[in-house]
């Protein structure tokens, strides 16, 4: 089974719902924990551990002068920016490449080659006896997340119970965090920009088609707006957690409330019940 | 030789853009026959990576002076790489006031590295 914890924006405690749901779930069995969000990844804050990196390459072009006749198609094509011909030679801003690879396809001389680019890495850890930490890392000034996302998610396959933690936001890594997900946890806060951006992350879930439940975080127990859009949308609010005092000081040490606060681990493991449920596939 | 200028609508009289690769227009003059050429830019509405595909506009029209307000990285590595100079044109003036200020040799040149 797999689950994504998403949100609207940064902020609302979304890493934080899925470091909790993964520490809760490793004391009953083996959980694969991915950190999606790559251009910030966070979750090993959570879970320090030495970790094994494998380095994600993506295919960008290298153009063969002595094939090239500076026709300037490939260039006409790119519409990322990513080649410059020119009179003498063909620039190719590789950061700039979103390896869709239709400069090869257009060039009439066969001079472009595809090679290999090292845009991020994967760092994979166990930093508890059943848990496995999966961080996918973009490197700084690359555009190509949805890359390193595929190989972190990749690397995840193959086990029983997987935790996507997504990327904030709407964009392309979310849906492709998304993709292939049996449920969805949206982590929101109930104020107003809190519910404008549950609505837009509710869009997409509903779009790519992923059944989807809402945690209510710091919640100052006025709700009201919240559970009325989740009412209105069919989608059950299945945790609440309020605001206060000791749960901000636990998690303002990086710490896990479902480790350190009575009760919580409880919680947690009836949220994951409730995420079964609305999924609707055996654990 | 042949002067690439930024601009915002089409002819001599245009007023100059300061943006490079998001100019609605580039006009091509060559500075032996007088002869302009105005080329709408297809790039204006563009997503991104606008700057090194205005660069390959350039070198496609044998430009080998742009005159701009200014110019981003990606950009300003192509125009060195293809050996086409920048000029800054930082007034309000038209594309025939700035090719007068550059042949003057009043206009600084623009730092591309
Ligand atoms: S692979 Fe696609 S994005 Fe990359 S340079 Fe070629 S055309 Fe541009
Ligand atoms: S399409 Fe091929 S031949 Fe034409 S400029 Fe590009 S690399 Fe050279």
């Amino acid at each position: 089974m797999k689950i994504a914890i998403a949100s609207g924006k940064g902020g609302t405690g979304k890493s934080t719902v899925a470091a909790n749901l993964a520490c809760t779930l490793s004391r009953s069995r083996e959980v694969v924990l991915v950190d999606c969000d790559v251009e910030e990844p966070n979750l090993h804050l959570f879970f320090p551990a030495t970790t094994v990196d494998v380095p994600v390459t993506t295919p960008v072009p290298e153009i063969d002068p002595a094939r090239c006749t500076l026709c300037g198609e490939c260039g006409k094509f790119c519409r990322f920016g990513a080649l410059s011909v020119l009179k003498d030679r063909v620039l190719v801003f590789p950061e700039l490449c979103h390896s869709c690879g239709g400069c090869s396809l257009v060039c009439p001389q066969g001079a472009v080659r595809e090679v290999p680019r090292t845009v991020g890495r994967v760092a994979c850890s166990r930093p508890l006896p059943a848990l496995v930490l999966i961080s996918g890392v973009l490197n700084e000034g690359e555009v190509q997340a949805p890359a390193v996302i595929r190989a972190a998610k990749l690397l995840a396959e193959g086990h029983p119970l997987t935790l996507y933690d997504a990327s904030p936001g709407i964009a392309c890594p979310v849906i492709e965090t998304l993709e292939g997900s049996d449920a969805c946890i949206l982590v929101t806060e109930s104020t107003p920009f809190g519910l404008h951006d549950l609505r837009l992350a509710a869009e997409v879930v509903e779009r790519v088609g992923i059944p989807a439940g809402v945690v209510i975080n710091r919640s100052d127990g006025k709700d009201e707006e919240t559970l009325d859009f989740c009412r209105e949308r069919g989608l059950p609010v299945i945790m609440t957690i309020p605001f206060s005092r000791e749960i901000a000081a636990v998690q303002n040490r990086g710490g896990l409330i479902a480790a350190l606060l009575p009760g919580w681990e409880e919680r947690f493991v009836a949220l994951f019940e409730a995420v079964v449920k609305i999924a609707g596939v055996s654990p | 030789m042949i002067v690439g200028i930024t601009a915002r609508a089409a002819g001599t009289d245009a007023p100059v853009e300061q943006r490079f690769g998001r100019a609605p227009y580039f006009v091509f003059v060559d500075t032996e026959t007088g002869k302009a050429e105005s080329v709408e830019n297809p790039l204006v509405d563009a997503a991104g990576g606008v700057g090194p595909r205005a660069v390959q506009m350039f070198s496609e029209h044998g430009a080998t002076v742009v005159i701009t307000g200014q110019v981003g990285g990606n950009a300003a590595k192509a125009l060195e790489v293809g050996g086409i100079k920048a000029y800054a044109y930082r007034g309000s003036g038209s594309v025939a006031d700035a090719l007068a200020q550059y042949t003057a040799g009043n206009l600084q040149p623009l730092p591309l590295a």
